[in-house]
């Protein structure tokens, strides 16, 4: 929980693309433990990315996205230099906010 | 424009929005992140979720303006990779519903310049299920995209 976010840039001929894994449990509230209780439900609500400072991808979810999930986006265009920042806000109030910048 | 109107609908809150920013306390973008929408998240019916996402009545996309690549059978519902991309012109959004989940409205992704009208993202699926991903083009119309993926083994309460 709260392990750092992923991010890998790819680049194609035309565009390039943004991977990202969320290290999270993505608990929906509907399934149960060992001994049958019910585990609270956990899950990101938002996800957004960043380039430069200014908001790129503004993505909600919800309890539906599979555990430690991977995601793609694609930008046209990466320059050696320019900063991406990924963040998560979950149900309960947790985030996590990482940055890598392109090489 | 959007950024602009959520800035300002974030805003009316009662703490002092510039003194928040220039502290360095809050960053910007989880001032201009929307928030959740709840009652499209919970619906449990897929029309009841895209009237609350804002899509009534999407229009059927054309057979090149949507692309969904997914699996046909899917072995384990529990991670099911989905990825959809649009050249309808301008597109700003793509939200994917899958019929037969609790609760059918997975995700919704707005796209900023110079953001490519592209996601892919792995799905819990709890049983075989129609998959939706409604685009948002530049006009701001609503079109949907279909695609069916039997499930094996149902990913645990998607």
């Amino acid at each position: 929980m709260n392990d750092p976010i992923k991010i890998r840039i790819q680049r194609h001929a035309d565009f390039s693309e943004i991977r990202i894994l969320l290290p999270h449990p993505m608990e929906t509230g509907l399934s149960k433990d060992e001994q049958g209780r019910s585990l609270p439900p956990q899950f990101i609500q938002t996800l957004t990315v960043e380039l430069n400072g200014k908001p790129l991808i503004d993505a909600q979810l919800n309890a539906s996205v599979a555990r430690n999930p991977l995601f793609a986006f694609r930008v046209r265009e990466l320059k050696p230099g320019d900063r991406l920042a990924v963040a998560w806000v979950d149900n309960t109030g947790a985030r996590r906010r990482d940055e890598t910048v392109a090489s | 424009m959007i950024p602009l109107r959520r800035l300002l609908l974030k805003g009316s809150t009662t703490l002092p929005l510039a003194a928040l920013l220039a502290g360095g306390l809050l960053q910007p973008s989880r001032l201009l992140a929307a928030s959740w929408n709840h009652n499209a998240f919970t619906a449990r019916q897929t029309d009841e979720a895209l009237k609350a996402y804002g899509a009534v009545q999407p229009s059927p996309a054309g057979p090149r303006d949507i692309t969904i690549h997914a699996p046909e059978t899917a072995e384990n519902g529990g991670k099911v990779d989905i990825e959809v991309s649009t050249t309808l012109p301008g597109a700003v959004s793509i939200a994917v519903f899958a019929d037969k989940n609790a609760y059918p409205l997975c995700a919704s992704i707005d796209f900023l310049p110079p953001a490519l009208p592209f996601v892919k993202l792995q799905a819990k699926l709890l049983e075989s299920t129609r998959i939706r991903a409604v685009v948002r083009s530049g006009d701001g119309k609503f079109h949907v995209a279909f695609r069916e993926i039997k499930v094996t083994q149902g990913g645990c309460g998607a």
